[in-house]
């Protein structure tokens, strides 16, 4: 049933231009970005050769293009989650899915996997640029593997805040609007920095991009998958519980 | 008797903030009829079918569909009904079959009886031509199609329908109508409205509702039985009342104007001796029709004795 909902997701997403612009504008971009790192990579090289330990081209290239993908992402993913509830409550078509036999947990769990194969698609199309190195150098593919999950967590839970953002109103700009403020909000957590004191640990432990520039590094901390998960799961409690209280109301 | 009921409704109450828009409504469905519910705009009839449905929670009170609990057990609940909402939850993105198909996979049809169900849902709702259209291009009465289509593709016992004929045209209006008449068959219907002859047409019971209460509740048959019939007629050259009370069948005249009767009667209509007589005595007969106002005037006599709060319900 999870997945039948999380199809017609992903199907409705593609039936708008919004997903094909999205993707076309977002590849574009990296695109460019991805050419003027390898540039920046051929002006290195030769003082590159002269270091002990050199970072190789996955280091060099790939992970500042995923760090700078990621901040694109961050303001490119409230567009994608706006309308997932929003839109079905402005088309009153949401009665559908609840006068259907499922569970609340099934509908959020749904519209929540249709996003993610979205975000599946995507980050598996950018990948695709790194991996074209592939043809002319070696690459360090546990650490692709690391940029490819810590990708994948971290729009996940995008995915998952901008969700339960669009399931408190019926405007899709608004939730936009507010998915944008929070994911800035968590990406931006721990400039408050030493000033104050014990916080600054737990400040920085809710910080989005903490977590994310650690498995970009390569570094697989359990503490960093945990995170995201933790995230994932909480915003989609929220979601149900969110659906479920309206209809006491 | 009890088993026969598919929905029960015992007790029924729902606050929306302070306002009470349901105040201890107890009713029962059974198999095989269809249920007319009939109320003033806000008196309570989408916020019923809400509950009913499991689209909202009730404040108070139980519902059960063929045995199963709407708050208990949800999912077998939900599996029995199809519901029509006030505005059809249709995707205007989509194509009806790619619509269809969804929602059949939504009610847990098999793989293999996914065609069939559609080929039936489509062929009883008059879609089978607008298969592969968007169904935000189609005017509003197939998407009323669509929506009912979508209420009985998985062959739900119950079928709830909000209003199915709002805004559509005459005709629409009539083709809606045999479409809810021929669900009747074979199902039950709870149908809500505010037009009377909708009920009158398409309906076996009519349960009224005012503010949230159940104020009438009788088969049809009864409310036609229990009020006296009469028929209007209008006459260039009318004779005395003595003379149309003397008919065959009249049991009482009411003068309406200056050339206007009601004639009442109880099982006969006196209309063809009336209309000899009038040949004969050239009363000048130029307007026969049988008057059916009962349930208007059954509806306004019990909706119009308002209580003094004046409070607007929100029907939501």
């Amino acid at each position: 049933m999870i997945f039948v909902i999380a199809r017609q997701e992903f199907k409705t997403m593609f039936l708008s231009p919004l997903a094909w612009v999205i993707l076309a504008v977002l590849q574009t971009l990296l695109g460019y970005m991805f050419l003027a790192q390898l540039d920046n990579f051929y002006l290195l090289q030769p003082q590159l050769l002269q270091l002990k330990n050199t970072p190789g081209v996955t280091d060099i290239v790939i992970a500042p293009l995923f760090q700078i993908s990621a901040i694109i992402l961050l303001m490119i993913m409230p567009l994608i989650t706006m309308r997932s509830i929003a839109e079905e409550k402005r088309n009153r078509s949401l009665s559908l899915l609840i006068s259907s036999p499922l569970t609340m947990t099934d509908i959020v769990l749904g519209k929540f996997f249709g996003l993610f194969f979205f975000v599946m698609v995507l980050v598996s199309l950018l990948m695709a640029m790194p991996l074209s190195l592939y043809l002319g150098t070696s690459l360090d593919f546990g650490k692709l593997f690391s940029i490819y999950l810590s990708m994948l967590l971290l729009l996940g839970s995008f995915a998952a805040i901008g969700l339960y953002l669009s399931s408190l109103t019926e405007n899709q700009t608004i939730a936009a609007v507010a998915t944008f403020g929070a994911l800035l909000m968590l990406w931006m957590i721990d400039w408050l920095g030493d000033t104050i004191g014990d916080g600054q640990t737990v400040v920085a432990y809710l910080s989005l991009l903490r977590h994310h520039q650690n498995l970009l590094q390569g570094v697989f901390d359990t503490s960093d998958i945990a995170y995201y998960l933790l995230l994932i799961i909480t915003f989609l409690v929220l979601t149900v519980r969110q659906l479920d209280r309206e209809r006491l109301l | 008797m009890e088993s026969t009921a598919l929905i029960k409704v015992e007790n029924l109450s729902r606050f929306y903030q302070n306002h009470r828009a349901i105040n201890h409504l107890s009713f029962t469905l059974e198999a095989g009829e269809v249920l007319g519910f009939l109320g003033p705009n806000g008196a309570g009839k989408s916020t019923t079918m809400q509950i009913i449905t499991g689209n909202l929670a009730p404040s108070e009170g139980q519902v059960s569909i063929n045995g199963f609990d709407i708050l208990e057990s949800p999912r077998d609940a939900k599996q029995q009904i199809g519901y029509l909402p006030e505005h059809p939850p249709v995707y205007r993105d989509a194509s009806v079959d790619e619509y269809l198909k969804y929602c059949a996979q939504l009610r847990r049809i098999t793989r293999q009886g996914i065609p069939q169900a559609m080929l039936q849902a489509k062929q009883s709702c008059g879609l089978s031509e607008v298969g592969d259209r968007l169904i935000g291009n189609l005017s509003k009465g197939y998407q009323q199609r669509v929506g009912i289509a979508q209420a009985i593709i998985h062959n739900p016992p119950v079928v709830i329908l909000d209003e199915p004929t709002v805004g559509l045209d005459p005709i629409q209006i009539r083709e809606i109508r045999s479409l809810i008449k021929n669900l009747g068959k074979e199902r039950s219907v709870i149908l809500s409205t505010h037009i009377l002859s909708e009920v009158q047409a398409t309906c076996d019971r009519v349960q009224i509702i005012r503010q949230g209460e159940l104020i009438y509740n009788a088969s049809i048959e009864v409310l036609n039985r229990g009020n006296e019939r009469s028929i209007c007629v209008a006459l260039k050259n009318p004779p005395t009342i003595e003379t149309l009370q003397q008919l065959e069948h009249v049991s009482h005249v009411e003068q309406k104007d200056e050339h206007r009767y009601h004639l009442f009667f109880d099982i006969n209509s006196p209309a063809e001796a009336l209309v000899k007589k009038s040949v004969e005595q050239d009363w000048g007969l130029y307007e026969l029709t049988p008057d059916q106002q009962s349930l208007e005037d059954l509806f306004i006599e019990l909706t119009q004795h308002q209580p003094t709060e004046t409070a607007a319900v929100v029907e939501s």
